[in-house]
């Protein structure tokens, strides 16, 4: 199984026509991701890598029965392509443009609350399902496969290349990912930790959680204090930007990277994680490790065979299939 | 001649000048001078391999050479 | 971008919010010039993008146009929390009788605007407003319904207005969430909000913050003598300076943001998290970086060679590491390439010139290809960003 997206997932790219869209367009679809339909106003009837496009989400959710979106269209108009992606019913909708004013943020993300659908992102690389073959976005460029091993580790990070990057790190250790997810660098984000972590809970097929976190924002404060009595897997997290702590009122990175007097700061937060039971690691090249540790005291603590579940994923290829038998009936791919 | 990659084109027997090469170009790498197409030096080294120009050109005038 | 006071209460009358008679200048004649016109005790505030003024001595009073002239001139001369001062604002000086605090922000938990009302103005707010029974009310704003009337009037009686007061103030409380929307504000504080002796209410300071993303749309803020700029914690250097122009030379990736520090290791980093990841783990391992400058998008070759000349160009550099995750979009080739190009433009031989590369991902075959041809170390995905630095540590040290 996997959280958001699935084999079940039909692909609407909004701005289909873009230069960035044309090249995550075609390595969505090398992947075996199922893109039904494009849109892009005034240009219905065009082809791009033969998918069909459309002028509105409207016709393309009838004609090709869409149901996940990818926006990437530029800051301006961004805001008005989520709310039509919101509109058709579309969730998730990962919305990949940077620099949308945030004032147009707060109004799609309300828009999609009400119409109970998920936005990932703004800023985000999108979402990746290895086992499904369902990815929404760029994450992994061309080869997502050498970075992206299925497997049982959930990824969710706040930048976008660290999303890739910690997922290679468990990948080349032997273990690989149920589901990974670009949050976005932004300050506001349609979904965060705390909208993403009672899926993984609730996915059989996610054993444990891997946070790439930065300075800045009260993101995981929010979510340490929630940790307790709610989540049961283990969760391994590192901080990019410890220095940042000592230079408050500097930006450096994601628009949300900035400590400010009273909150922000990596060492506040990683006091918070650590009481909520979280590991959190000095280095990033540690997580493997601390997984396998974490995994094994939990095994010792629950007497589930997690671990042998754990050994089953190493040999990635063979065990795709396997789980996609098992992964039928599930509800993660369409709750919100 | 960039110092990575040289993009090499004959004006001269460039009959059309249909200027395909510089419309499609995302990085600049040809220029109109005296009614011919020149390679501009400076952006030959821009040069991404995404081989429009010698998709449009009919005459198949344009050369790319990398360096390394 | 954080606008300075006396911007922030031209934002403020424009929508409607009071605010004390007076009047920006940068020079002591035209203070003592404002002070004739306001008439009686004035106040000299000067104008810096920090809070904690009047603790620094940045806030003083005159009670008359000589003073105020004195006053500015002594001002404009010195520092006030580090900062140049390069303009003061001189107002009317009010009878106080109490002060309040009233701001609206992002939230970021909740994706909503938030209207917060304190009975406590003044200084250090950000700490107050964090305890529990510190007297803060919240309300969490509707971007589709905006905050209605009676919300405003809620807010107003918390901060203890009555009568025609509750009104005025409740006037105050809409206004300031008209502002937000008008001006694409991501935080806008009036700190404090003052009820004066004659008992109206105003806002004797003003803080607002426009959203850098929305500046594109607002071109009203030029007009009213508001102009972008960049914003940071300290002024910047002129290398940071220099960064900032080859950042702009090209609309195409990021290359040149660049922050300075005084250390021997020329940093060539991305991308946003990968960066913040390297440069701690140089800081680690006992590194001493020369700067902080995060590279992503896809740039072009040549805003990273002009990059790697201008970050080589700092005296004392002795190594230099160009260190990103597994690349996505940007590409390993043309980054060897823009670096390379930049070194020998400096005159320096990447085969002696210690220079390590860790950039795999998007044609890493090709990247790897032009690293061999100029003899440069380079580590593919298989090794960590953290074995990468470890290794900068100790280059050319031997």
């Amino acid at each position: 199984m996997s959280i958001l997206i699935n084999e079940k997932t039909r692909i609407l790219v909004q701005g289909i026509t873009g230069r960035e869209a044309a090249t995550f367009t075609k390595d969505m679809m090398d992947y075996g991701s199922k893109v039904v339909a494009g849109v892009t106003p005034g240009k219905q009837g065009q082809k791009v890598h033969g998918i069909p496009v459309f002028d509105t989400v409207k016709e393309a959710v009838e004609k090709q029965k869409a149901n996940a979106a990818v926006v990437s269209v530029p800051p301006a108009f961004a805001k008005d392509a989520v709310m039509e992606a919101a509109d058709g019913g579309l969730s998730p909708i990962a919305c990949l443009t940077e620099r949308i004013p945030k004032r147009d943020v707060i109004e799609m993300v309300a828009y999609a609350d009400l119409k109970g659908v998920k936005i990932i992102g703004p800023n985000s690389p999108g979402v990746i399902s290895p086992a499904k073959k369902a990815k929404l976005g760029f994450l992994g460029g061309n080869n997502p496969e050498r970075a992206f091993r299925p497997g049982h580790i959930g990824v969710v990070s706040r930048s976008g290349g660290m999303c890739t990057e910690v997922a290679n790190l468990i990948s080349n250790a032997g273990m690989g990912i149920s589901t990974a997810i670009g949050m976005g660098g932004d300050s506001v984000v349609g979904s965060t930790y705390l909208d993403y972590f009672p899926l993984f809970e609730q996915d059989p097929e996610t054993h444990a959680v891997v946070l790439f976190c930065e300075p800045g924002g009260t993101k995981e404060d929010v979510l340490a204090e929630w940790i307790p009595g709610h989540f049961t897997k283990p969760v391994v997290a590192f901080f990019g930007g410890k220095f940042v702590d000592n230079m408050p009122g500097m930006r450096f990175g994601h628009a949300s990277v900035i400590v400010r007097p009273g909150s922000g700061a990596t060492k506040d937060k990683t006091r918070l994680f650590q009481q909520a039971g979280v590991r959190v690691v000095e280095v990033y090249s540690d997580i493997p490790k601390a997984l396998r540790e974490m995994l094994q005291e939990r095994v010792k603590k629950s007497g589930k065979a997690i671990s042998a579940a754990r050994k089953k994923s190493r040999p990635a290829k063979p065990q795709a299939k396997k789980i996609k038998k098992t992964g039928k009936a599930k509800k993660a791919g369409k709750k919100r | 001649m960039g110092l990575f990659v040289t993009v090499k084109l004959n004006p001269e027997e460039c009959q059309d000048g249909c200027k395909s090469c510089l419309d499609v170009c995302p990085v600049g790498i040809f220029r109109i001078e005296g009614g011919k197409v020149k390679v501009v030096a400076d952006n030959e080294d821009e040069c991404t391999f995404c081989e429009l120009c010698l998709e449009r050109c009919g005459q198949k005038l344009v050369e790319i050479i990398k360096n390394y | 971008m954080r606008l300075y006071e006396y911007e922030g209460k031209i934002l403020a009358q424009k929508v409607g919010i009071p605010v004390p008679a007076g009047k920006m200048v940068d020079s002591p004649e035209k203070a003592r010039e404002v002070a004739g016109e306001i008439k009686g005790e004035v106040v000299v505030k000067a104008q810096i993008l920090l809070g904690g003024r009047g603790k620094a001595g940045g806030v003083r009073f005159a009670s008359d146009p000589g003073e105020a002239e004195k006053v500015t001139r002594e001002m404009l001369a010195t520092r006030v929390r580090d900062r140049k001062v390069e303009k003061v604002l001189v107002e009317k000086k009010l009878e106080i009788v109490e002060e309040m605090y009233l701001g609206i922000t992002i939230d970021e938990i909740n994706k909503r605007m938030i209207l917060l009302a304190g009975k406590t103005g003044g200084v250090e707010v950000e700490a107050i407003a964090q305890k529990p029974g510190a007297g803060f009310a919240r309300a969490l704003v509707d971007p589709f319904i905006g905050v209605p009337g009676f919300r405003a009037k809620e807010l107003a009686k918390h901060l203890g207005a009555t009568d025609k007061g509750l009104g005025a103030l409740g006037n105050i409380v809409s206004r300031l969430y008209a502002l937000v929307q008008k001006f694409d504000a991501s935080v806008a504080e009036i700190n404090p909000l003052v009820k004066t002796k004659d008992g109206s209410y105003l806002a004797a300071d003003c803080r607002v913050e426009i959203d850098d993303d929305a500046i594109f749309r607002q071109k009203e803020l030029e007009s009213l003598g508001i102009f972008p700029r960049e914003e940071r914690g300290r002024e910047p250097t002129e290398l940071e300076r220099k960064g900032a122009e080859i950042d702009r030379v090209d609309h195409r990736g990021v290359a040149g943001r660049v922050v300075e520090f005084d250390g021997d290791t020329a940093l060539i980093i991305g991308g946003g998290g990968a960066s913040l990841t390297v440069f701690d783990a140089i800081l680690k391992y006992g590194g001493k970086p020369a700067n902080y400058c995060e590279i992503g998008g896809n740039p072009t070759v040549r805003k990273l060679q002009l990059l790697t000349e201008l970050i080589l160009s700092k005296p004392g550099v002795k190594r230099l590491a160009v260190v990103t995750n597994v690349l996505s979009n940007t590409r390993v080739d043309l980054v060897a390439r823009g670096v390379i190009k930049g070194m020998l433009n400096r005159g320096l031989d990447p085969r002696n010139f210690p220079v390590v590369f860790r950039v795999p991902g998007a044609w890493e075959d090709e990247g790897f290809r032009i690293l061999d041809k100029y003899g440069i170390k380079y580590f593919d995905r298989t090794h960590t960003m953290d074995e990468a630095a470890q290794y900068i540590c100790q280059m050319g040290r031997s």
